[in-house]
């Protein structure tokens, strides 16, 4: 048990990311607002980009421009790749949230509500 | 493996078309159409390109900007890629042929916005089949995804609520495939596909490359619709409009199952998916639960196009079982399938579009004596219902054949039974259609058919379904069995 505590301590930047992503979850699955899911969703995508950036972290490193001083030790280098993917995917995550705001906007024209349980009413009665 | 320029010339097709389709409107407000079908063309006759130059010389690939792999991103084809980028296209083709007037009566509007991200999607699909790096296909994933939500918020009104839930679960799967494919760069410090394989069975043991196989298996089982995470396709297909339904259906969900035997046969390997962990025995017994209770609610629709969307998600488990199974029988059947069921669904959807368009209605009893008055449609029609129950000579007798022969040879009788039973339940939502098709007279009714165009790619699509049936051996033995994983041994029974 203080083991699990311990090695949980010691790694505590990726526990916080998987507390993001389960209170991004959350906030898919639990709130009725259809603007919260959302919200709920870039949250927990936010999560998975703050997950690649941890991993990406080195102690003392420097940054990935190549220094005579540090010379070709890779271990004297934070690793850029995983900075590089997390950069499209933010880009992606732009795009569907902007998709979804749209959409959004869609459903509220046709059913005047963003709230769940209202709008499976509306859409009852649209039918 | 011999380099070549097609994968990329593919996806640069649809990416130029894509952009041509809007700027070309903006002069000459008809040229939508034009402009899509010369990209689909040309697309089409690339793919059949690729899969000649792959049955003859083996499998091809096409490094991006000159970078060597594991640095740079290559783009890879062996049979599997080019059969499914086959499909794609060519599905595309006859859709887009079908498409002039479903969309001038649907939509006219918005056509040239329609097209472009039509295009899009199928950039999205071929580049997630063509790709041989684990985060770029991630990338064509979200471009495929998006344009498919935009696609299908096109529609009646409530598709925009089917959508945006098909946007909430379809990027929570992206994300989680993301997720899994971080783990996979934690361990290996590679992107590359072929090179992770390289590396990781040396990290069998490693709980974090089984975290890694749970995300992205569940990730890509979401967008192919796998039961329990099936719930967002049915309002999703029956929603959207004519056209849209007619091309996602058939490619979008076949595209993920590709990715999934992409990812679990080449990049883990079937030693680790099914045998190490039981997470190919759970997509296997999950998918045929899927078959079972998708085909049950598919009995209990009496709107056609609702059912067809339920038939898609059990037609879909079919593949995931026979991925789930991990024997090379029974993954030559679900690559089959992906073939035999883009043919077959695509023919079946467009022929609802067909009725929906002509003025009839969508419940079964709208499909009361069409059969005299749309002869030539209903015949292609019946053809590719016999396939879905799978009666020979058509295509889905045979992948469903390979289905259980995989299903036998792996000693899981159980899911035989399942593959039988379907059929069963198939034949009974199908056969209340065409009972209704062909026995019962017609009422009173004005329709107004659409023109040869529509009915020529349904009536093709029709022949399609029995010609793939007939050709089965050659495809399995020159195309599918070459590219198999060499870890799972041959087609010897």
């Amino acid at each position: 048990m203080t083991e699990t505590l311990v090695m949980l301590l010691a790694r505590w930047p990726y526990v916080c990311t998987v507390l993001l992503m389960l209170l991004g979850l959350y906030g898919m699955l639990g709130k009725q607002n259809l603007v919260k899911k959302l919200i709920g969703l870039n949250v927990f995508q936010t999560a998975i980009i703050l997950f690649f950036i941890v991993q990406a972290y080195r102690s003392g490193a420097s940054v990935p421009i190549w220094d005579p001083a540090l010379g070709n030790d890779p271990d004297a280098y934070v690793d850029p790749i995983p900075h590089g993917l997390m950069l499209t995917a933010i880009v992606v995550s732009v795009a569907v949230t902007g998709v979804a705001l749209a959409l959004l906007i869609r459903i509220y024209r046709n059913f005047g509500t963003l709230d769940e349980p209202d709008l499976l009413d509306a859409m009852k009665r649209s039918r | 493996m011999a380099e070549s320029a097609l994968p990329i010339l593919i996806l640069l097709c649809f990416v130029a078309g894509a952009i041509v389709v809007v700027l070309a409107t903006l002069r000459r407000p008809d040229a939508a159409w034009i402009v899509t079908m010369a990209t689909l063309t040309a697309a089409f006759g690339l793919s059949v390109r690729l899969l000649q130059a792959v049955i003859d010389g083996g499998a091809v690939r096409h490094r991006l900007g000159g970078w060597v792999a594991p640095i740079g991103i290559e783009l890879v084809a062996d049979g599997l890629t080019a059969l499914v980028v086959c499909v794609v296209t060519g599905i595309a083709l006859l859709v887009g042929l079908y498409a002039r007037e479903a969309v001038r009566r649907e939509i006219a509007e918005r056509e040239s916005a329609f097209y472009a991200v039509l295009l899009v999607l199928l950039l999205g699909l071929s580049g997630m089949v063509l790709t041989g790096d684990l985060f770029n296909l991630y990338v064509f994933f979200e471009i495929s995804s998006l344009a498919g939500y935009a696609l299908i918020a096109v529609g009646d009104k409530r598709a925009v609520v089917a959508s945006f839930r098909y946007l909430l679960l379809g990027t929570v799967g992206a994300s989680f495939y993301l997720l899994g494919v971080g783990f996979i760069y934690a361990l290996t410090g590679t992107l590359n596909m072929a090179d992770a394989a390289a590396r990781l069975p040396a990290l069998a043991d490693n709980p974090a490359l089984r975290v890694s196989v749970a995300l992205i298996v569940t990730g890509i089982a979401l967008k192919m619709a796998v039961f329990p995470m099936q719930a967002w396709l049915a309002d999703a297909y029956t929603h959207a409009c004519t056209t849209t339904t007619a091309i996602v259906a058939p490619i979008m969900t076949k595209v993920a199952a590709y990715a999934l035997i992409r990812i679990a046969g080449f990049v883990y390997g079937f030693e680790l998916v099914s045998e190490r962990l039981p997470v190919g025995a759970a997509l296997a017994w999950l998918s045929a639960i899927g078959i079972v209770v998708s085909s049950v609610l598919a009995l209990a629709q009496t709107d056609v196009k609702r059912m067809l969307a339920y038939s898609s998600i059990a037609q879909v488990s079919y593949i995931g079982l026979g991925i789930g199974l991990g024997q090379p029988w029974a993954l030559a059947g679900a690559v089959l399938h992906v073939l035999n069921h883009a043919v077959m669904k695509c023919c079946l959807f467009l022929v609802t579009g067909t009725v929906q368009l002509a003025g009839g209605g969508r419940t079964l009893d709208d499909y009361r004596g069409l059969g005299r008055r749309m002869p030539w449609t209903f015949a292609a029609f019946t053809l590719a219902a016999l396939a879905m129950v799978g009666i020979p000579p058509t295509g889905g007798f045979f992948s469903k054949w390979y289905l259980m022969v995989g299903g036998l040879e792996a000693g899981a009788g159980g899911l035989v039974v399942v593959l039988v039973g379907s059929g069963l339940l198939t034949a009974g939502y199908l056969f209340r259609v065409l009972e209704r098709v062909w026995a019962r007279p017609a009422p009173d009714l004005v329709l107004r058919p659409l023109g040869a165009g529509a009915t020529v790619p349904i009536v093709l699509l029709g022949v399609a379904v029995v010609v793939f049936g007939l050709l089965n051996s050659w495809i399995v033995t020159r195309v599918i069995a070459p590219a198999l994983p060499t870890a799972m041994g041959g087609l010897e029974t």
